[in-house]
């Protein structure tokens, strides 16, 4: 089945730079009761964006309309803890395209990159330079590209390249799925198994 | 060059390798439970297809179950739903469902070891991040997510790339008071919980090999508190006498199969890790958590680090921690004041884990302010708890044992730490709200937990244990 296709955007950010941001922040245990995929996006970073009361809590960056774009920054270690994959669908459907951090746990950038979601790793200082451009200048835009592999913060023109498995590279650019792939070359598995000794 | 473990696992299950794709990996056991799973089987449904290999999936409920009254229907509703949907997709295509009320009922990562699912040189997937606990039997373990739940139904593969590969090693006597749970904690804090990020992890050493297969499980489970993607451990006479005649493990000739490749299962002398770190066992102290990830753990006698020892840009998050956990930098985590404990979880809900607090609290009672909560792993640990007479060391205690499942370890059922409330829990994450809204989190072992509920506050074990001769002390 085919699934989201991502190639390139330009936008506006919105910083968040908070270290070790955790899965249980994006999207707390209690919402993932849901049995379907979408809706998630209402409960994103809940306890941070809202009060106990369900009031937005006004220093919260997703409650500043100052700040708005496709593109979510944050601090390192992006996504640990919990395989949630509901942690990337909060994300995408509050209309996230694509996330930028300097580290990202390994399943969270699994689940991101299954859903359209783009995870893109930088270096510590180009990070702080992100931080740095849009703590001066709220309208800074980034542009990200798949196909050439690169991040660029659009008014210095500072740019990096990012790393990208090419086959998930060419799974994003197309919107080719995983599951098809593998079903295509079911005899790869009948014959695996017949081999199997144990 | 020698193979690692992993190798030998991982070369055992490609099914297919080409040049520019991941590896098709062959799975051989796939568990699933009620919260990852409602959106695979609606893939499964809106592609057509039927589980591909139905005798290697197995599912539980655990995550939403409620710990008391499990007779009853569930009262929360949407629990109740997504509890009923797993029911209805293992029904309609074709899984085996150990759910609330079956004797095989439990935490998924309980239940495949004590049923004999779980044995050497499988890989085992899950939706769940704590998969790397099966790692402890020598198997390839790992979390996985929903779209990859939905592929492992339709193909029982998954599309891999083969991670690094860290060795971690544990040499030399554990010192006394001090268990699996404090070595885990140990290391994380030392390497920080992204230390492991990328790495499939090996843990090895004379400590390890020491350790029972409950407290491998411990060490393994906690692999992804350090961002590795599992954990495992060789499997040796300890493993093979845990798993012999458990119900679902290879009996007769296909045991005898079985044992002869397990006992291949280990490192080559000239294997080589991308990356190895080594850690004294008499450096490690009874442990507890200060912050809001695993990694922020001190000796239980140390004093919280302070900020100015941080990079700057680290302060920030750092102090945020703090902030959430209302402690102060530079000042003793010993003597602090707690309201709950929790011992339980994929970590720390074992039957050995219940003995050992069983035995701690034996004569003791909990301090009047605590509520002090035990859940098992699985119904077979309840079981085993109450025919060995646990129950009632715990109800003179002021401990409530009550009924398997995940409960207050993620707080998605009713177990929940009120707002602002301290709990020492022994289960593997201290992130903010994970036990409920604003509920504060001190992460630490069995011991250190039931210590903590009888005093009533953070405190060190080893000064409730029963003294040893000075000498022997002395010689720890």
């Amino acid at each position: 089945m085919a699934t989201k296709i991502f190639k390139h955007i330009q936008s506006t950010i919105v910083p968040l730079q908070v270290e070790n941001i955790d899965t249980d922040q994006i999207i707390p245990a209690r919402f993932l009761k849901a049995t379907t995929r979408e809706g998630f996006g209402q409960n994103l970073f809940c306890d941070w964006r809202f009060d106990i009361d369900g009031k937005p809590k006004q220093e919260f960056i997703l409650n500043n309309p100052l700040y708005l774009g496709k593109i979510l920054v944050a601090g390192k270690n992006f996504g640990c803890g919990s395989s949630r994959e509901h942690a990337a669908w909060a994300i995408a459907d509050y209309s996230f395209d694509v996330v930028v951090s300097s580290f990202f746990a390994d399943i969270f950038k699994g689940n991101a990159l299954n859903n359209g979601l783009l995870p893109v790793q930088v270096s510590e200082l180009f990070l702080d330079r992100i931080f740095s451009e849009v703590a001066k200048d709220r309208h800074t835009e980034v542009e990200v590209d798949l196909e050439g592999q690169y991040i660029k913060i659009c008014s210095t023109g500072e740019q990096e390249s990012f790393e990208i498995n090419p086959y998930k590279k060419a799974c994003l650019l197309n919107g080719y799925d995983d599951i098809d792939y593998v079903l295509n070359n079911k005899s790869w598995i009948e014959t695996y198994e017949r081999s199997k000794v144990i | 060059m020698g193979q690692t473990l992993f190798d030998k696992i991982w070369d055992a299950h490609i099914v297919n390798r080409s040049a520019g794709f991941p590896d098709v990996l062959y799975i051989d056991t796939h568990f699933i439970h009620e919260v990852t799973s409602p959106q695979a089987f609606d893939g499964l449904r809106d592609r057509g297809i039927p589980v591909f290999r139905t005798n290697q999936t197995v599912a539980t409920a655990d995550h939403n179950v409620p710990t008391l009254h499990q007779d009853q229907p569930i009262r929360e509703e949407l629990s109740r739903k997504q509890v009923d949907m797993l029911t209805q997709n293992c029904a309609e295509f074709g899984v085996e469902l150990y759910g609330l009320g079956h004797p095989y009922q439990g935490i998924v990562h309980v239940i495949g070891p004590e049923l004999g699912i779980t044995v050497p040189g499988k890989t085992i997937v899950c939706g769940d991040s704590h998969t790397s606990t099966h790692g402890a039997f020598g198997t390839i373990a790992f979390g996985i997510g929903t779209s990859q739940v939905e592929q492992v139904l339709a193909t029982q593969c998954l599309l891999q790339s083969k991670p690094k590969q860290m060795k971690i090693e544990v040499n030399g006597k554990l010192p006394f008071g001090v268990g699996a749970k404090d070595i885990i904690l140990y290391i994380i804090s030392k390497i920080s919980a992204a230390g492991g990020t990328g790495y499939f992890v090996e843990y090895a050493g004379d400590t390890i090999r020491s350790l029972s297969m409950e407290g491998r499980m411990t060490i393994c489970n906690m692999s992804i508190e350090m961002g590795a993607r599992g954990g495992m451990i060789a499997p040796d006479q300890t493993t093979f006498d845990y798993v012999k005649d458990k119900e679902f493990v290879p009996k007769g000739e296909a045991w005898d199969t079985a044992l002869t490749w397990w006992k291949t299962l280990y490192s080559e002398e000239d294997a080589v890790f991308d990356e190895v770190l080594s850690f004294d066992a008499a450096d490690i102290e009874p442990m507890i958590t200060y912050g809001t990830n695993p990694g922020m753990g001190i000796g239980i006698t140390q004093i919280i680090p302070a900020k100015e020892a941080l990079d700057e840009h680290e302060q920030f998050s750092y102090q945020k921690a703090l902030d959430y956990m209302a402690l102060q930098d530079n000042t003793e985590i010993l003597g602090k004041q707690i309201d709950y404990v929790f011992i339980g979880s994929c970590t720390n809900s074992r039957i050995e884990d219940l003995r050992l607090v069983a035995d701690f609290v034996k004569g003791r009672e909990k301090a009047p302010h605590v509520t002090a909560w035990i859940v098992p792993g699985s119904k077979q640990v309840q079981l085993q708890a109450i025919a060995e007479g646990l129950d009632k060391v715990f109800e003179s205690a002021g401990f409530e044992l009550r009924e398997p499942g995940c409960s207050a370890c993620l707080g998605m059922n009713e177990d929940k730490i009120p707002a602002g409330k301290y709990c020492v829990s022994t289960s593997n994450r201290n992130f903010e709200g994970r036990q409920g809204p604003n509920a504060r989190t001190f992460l630490a072992s069995p011991l250190t937990a039931a210590a903590a509920a009888v005093t009533g506050k953070v405190t060190d074990v080893r000064e409730m244990l029963p003294q040893l001769s000075e000498p022997e002390f002395v010689e720890f």
